[in-house]
């Protein structure tokens, strides 16, 4: 008890079981050679862009090992909410009382926690995905991400020629990467299907870099 | 839980065969299974010698190529895998280390099969097991084992499902003529010869099989002096055995041949090696029960004596053709077998109008087949293009001969036409006193269209200059052929024509890279595949085979191979000729089946985005030809 009070403290003895397992995964990582490295890329479809008042209707994931996504090990889960936004339903087509099997927030939480494990994350334009995780698990009085995060935004951005880069847009949307990198847009605005849009750009995102030969992590996660 | 991802892999399988064969519930059980590969242009996805994966593959994007190493590891590419074709199949066949590597020929994505679960979902599915053996046996996926393993069998490849034969229990011979294990070689082997038989079976005293002879042993191990022929036979048999049950249908009788690389399976009381023998079923066997395969119309046509069966006949060829297809064949064996059935088809004909005409030919002559015939790279029904040579007559006999064959050429065309070939509009048949002709008649012929060239005289030669002999005397045909290279030899500029002819139509992309169409007419947005794509590389490879006086070869791509062998340091080139016009024959067949047409005008709007990037693909080495030919025949100010 009295080495702990040394450090901070990395979690209080009132979170539950699966938040201190998750802090503590992160105490045991090694870093490995990338084609061995486990990435997953994640997507989020919320009722709004409101951090605060928006909440998270599905969350979608999938793993990258070696550029191999296995379709057996993908996360697709829907959560009830009593914040509806009829507005976006037209985005993202989830309705209040669907046929879709929904858990609570909590239950949402724990199993993603699981399933993101200690590994790095991809998103398309990480910030708000991020964010609106983090929201989530403070509510629940959790503390927020501890993952590293890559942006396929960004990562698309350096991809390019540093004599390019001037005339590249701020903003990259997901559709504009999928037009150029000539990923199909299946499944587009459901989490699932833009997590695997998103997995499918950074491989290709990655491939372009690689033969630039700046592959190197802290490149990566910078 | 729901996996959205298995749904949407689900729904791309079930438009591609075997997959296309299976239930829905089982198709989402194999998607949930599935990893999505993604290869950089390069990737190797298995390597030559590599240990068999888990998985086999099929394509989502882009392209795969599939490659051979010789025995001095030179790499020869055998097949480039588009979206939709599965790939690396060897693993659920027959647990072996891979023979070819797949490398990704541009970025891709793949589709990894769990193969213990489509296995497990597929066990009783014959038409899967039927597909999938076609596929190993067939050069398309593999073609370095179908040429280990019992060729025969890519000669009779089961048909589509209207064939049931394949799942018929196969008819094996019962109470086969055995020997003990203690009798001497030269026993068996007079007991062999006395029935008449290939194999003999060595039995012990339970008549269990133990051990098989056949006469590949005997010429192997005895002729050779490995044993001498006082041997016991337990010595020199292969053993063990491999068996099965009574009720093995042939299907399955052909894969385990397949598999086992034998030509001989033991029948037993419970299909292993230890109960009875109760008989021997064969390769012979399996042929004999597949019904509509190549041989067999070959025989039909041969017996035919009236145009009605000639014309049965040659319909089978089409539904042949068409599961040949189906089953992606490789097309150089389908063309092969097709240009077979044309010729014999042919020959009957003439047979036939011999027959009705009121007296025997007066002379020997040479029935030539002209054009996509000629060049034996006819699939679907064409029109008749047709020549007769005759032996040379007094010229006070002249007529008289000429009229004979017109009268013979008129009845030949009437019954081909009757049989499907449709007559030639620009009337270039036997038929027409034009192009039925004495040997002389016809040397002065190409003599003038080779010297004073014009026009009209390439655009004939595209079709005359493909010639070959179909029926009669093969003479006249030679003779003609050294008298054309004879001319050819005393003019370049008959080349530089061609040349320019060949270059008539350029490259089928447009600035933009789209597909460049018919601007106006009936034709109006559509693609002309056979004048913008066959055409230029059918062009191109006379031109080359011609200057190079090659003789008897008269395939367009087997003259791009011949050019590679010619020239090794195209040899790249020309190998990327002699694929993109098997590919672009193979599509425009597939269209004309589609929409029973000649194929020749492609609806691009019709196509699916893949189809769109193969058909382009083969543009490249079009472009590349084309180039050449502008230097080697110095045509750019022509």
């Amino acid at each position: 008890m009295a080495w702990t009070s040394w450090f901070r403290k990395k979690y209080n003895d009132n979170h539950p079981e699966f938040w201190k397992n998750y802090v503590d995964g992160f105490d045991k990582k090694i870093k490995k050679p990338i084609h061995e490295t486990r990435f997953v890329a994640f997507d989020t479809e919320t009722t709004g862009f409101n951090k605060k008042e928006d909440r998270i209707l599905s969350l979608g994931a999938v793993e990258i090992i070696n550029k191999t996504i296995k379709t057996n090990n993908t996360f697709e889960i829907y959560i009830k909410q009593d914040v509806f936004n009829p507005e976006t339903v037209k985005i993202h087509g989830i309705l209040k009382d669907g046929d879709l099997e929904k858990v609570s927030e909590m239950e949402a939480i724990q199993s993603f926690l699981a399933y993101i494990k200690n590994d790095i994350l991809i998103a398309h334009h990480a910030g708000f995905d991020y964010g609106m995780v983090n929201e989530m698990l403070l509510r629940h009085g959790l503390g927020k991400l501890k993952n590293a995060f890559i942006d396929t935004g960004v990562l698309f951005s350096k991809s390019k020629h540093i004599i390019y880069r001037e005339n590249l847009k701020k903003h990259y949307t997901l559709d504009d990467l999928c037009k150029e990198l000539n990923v199909s847009m299946a499944d587009r605005h459901t989490s699932i299907g833009d997590a695997l849009i998103t997995a499918l750009v950074f491989l290709k995102t990655i491939a372009r870099l690689d033969k630039r030969n700046v592959l190197k992590w802290d490149y990566l996660l910078k | 839980m729901k996996n959205s991802i298995a749904e949407r892999i689900s729904d791309f399988l079930k438009g591609f065969p075997p997959f296309n064969l299976l239930k829905e519930k089982h198709l989402l059980e194999i998607a949930t299974d599935v990893n999505i590969i993604y290869l950089e242009k390069g990737d190797v996805l298995y390597a030559k010698d590599e240990h068999y994966h888990d998985y086999f593959y099929i394509v989502r994007n882009g392209g795969v190529s599939l490659y051979h190493h010789d025995t001095d590891n030179n790499k020869h590419m055998v097949n480039i895998n588009d979206a939709g074709d599965i790939f690396g199949v060897r693993p659920l066949i027959t647990k072996e280390n891979y023979k070819l590597t797949a490398i990704a020929n541009e970025e891709s994505i793949v589709y990894a099969i769990p193969i213990d679960i489509f296995q497990s979902v597929t066990k009783n599915n014959v038409k899967v097991h039927k597909y999938l053996i076609t596929s190993f046996a067939s050069n398309a996926y593999d073609p370095y084992t179908a040429e280990e393993n019992t060729k025969i069998f890519v000669d009779y490849l089961p048909n589509t499902s209207q064939d049931i034969a394949n799942f018929q229990t196969a008819n094996y011979t019962k109470n086969p003529v055995c020997c003990k294990e203690n009798a001497t070689l030269k026993e068996a082997a007079i007991k062999m010869s006395e029935f008449k038989i290939g194999c003999m079976i060595v039995v012990d005293d339970k008549k269990y099989p133990i051990g098989i002879i056949t006469s590949s042993d005997i010429k192997n191990k005895i002729a050779t002096g490995l044993f001498p022929i006082s041997t016991v036979v337990t010595n020199i048999m292969s053993s063990p055995v491999i068996s099965d049950k009574k009720d093995l249908t042939v299907a399955d009788a052909q894969l385990k041949m397949i598999k086992y690389n034998i030509g001989h399976l033991c029948i037993t009381e419970d299909g292993t090696p230890n109960s009875k023998l109760v008989g021997v079923l064969t390769n012979h066997d399996v042929i004999a029960a597949l019904g509509n395969n190549p041989t067999a119309i070959l025989k039909e046509i041969k017996r035919a004596s009236r145009t009605k069966t000639l014309r049965a006949a040659r319909r089978k060829a089409n539904g042949l053709l068409v599961s040949y297809l189906d089953q992606n064949i490789p097309l150089t064996h389908i063309i092969n077998i097709i240009s077979q059935i044309n010729d014999a088809v042919t020959m009957k004909a003439i047979e036939i109008a011999l027959e009705k005409m009121p007296t025997p030919s007066p002379v020997t002559f040479s029935w030539l087949a002209l054009g996509s015939q000629g060049r034996k790279e006819q699939l679907l029904f064409s029109d008749q293009d047709n020549a007769l040579v005759f032996e040379d007559v007094p010229a006070d006999k002249y007529e008289e001969t000429q009229n004979y064959f017109l009268e013979l050429s008129k009845l030949v065309s009437k019954s081909l036409n009757k049989v499907g070939f449709e007559y030639c509009e620009a009337d270039m048949m036997a038929s027409n006193p034009a192009w039925c002709k004495s040997i002389s008649e016809w040397k002065t012929q190409f003599k003038d269209w080779i010297l004073n060239t014009d026009e009209k005289a390439i655009l004939l030669s595209s079709i005359f200059f493909d010639f070959s002999h179909i029926y009669g005397n093969q003479k006249l045909a030679n003779e003609l052929t050294d008298s054309i290279y004879d001319t050819l030899s005393k003019t370049a500029v008959f080349f530089r024509f061609l040349g320019r002819d060949a270059l008539k139509n350029p490259s089928p992309l447009g600035f933009f890279k789209q597909f460049l169409v018919e601007q106006d007419g009936e034709q109006k947005d559509l693609f002309n595949i056979k004048y913008r794509a066959l055409m230029p590389l059918i062009d191109a490879a006379r031109l080359l085979i011609l200057s190079k006086q090659v003789r008897g070869v008269n395939n367009t791509y087997e003259r791009f191979e011949k050019m590679a062998e010619l020239e090794p340091n195209n040899k790249e080139l020309y190998e990327s000729c002699a694929y993109a016009f098997k590919a672009l024959l193979k599509f425009k067949t597939k269209q004309g089946i589609l929409h029973n047409d000649s194929g020749k005008l492609i609806d691009l709007e019709a196509l699916t985005k893949e189809e769109k990037l193969k058909l382009k693909r083969c543009f490249k080495p079009l472009h590349d030809i084309q180039e050449s030919l502008k230097l080697r025949f110095d045509l750019a100010n022509f």
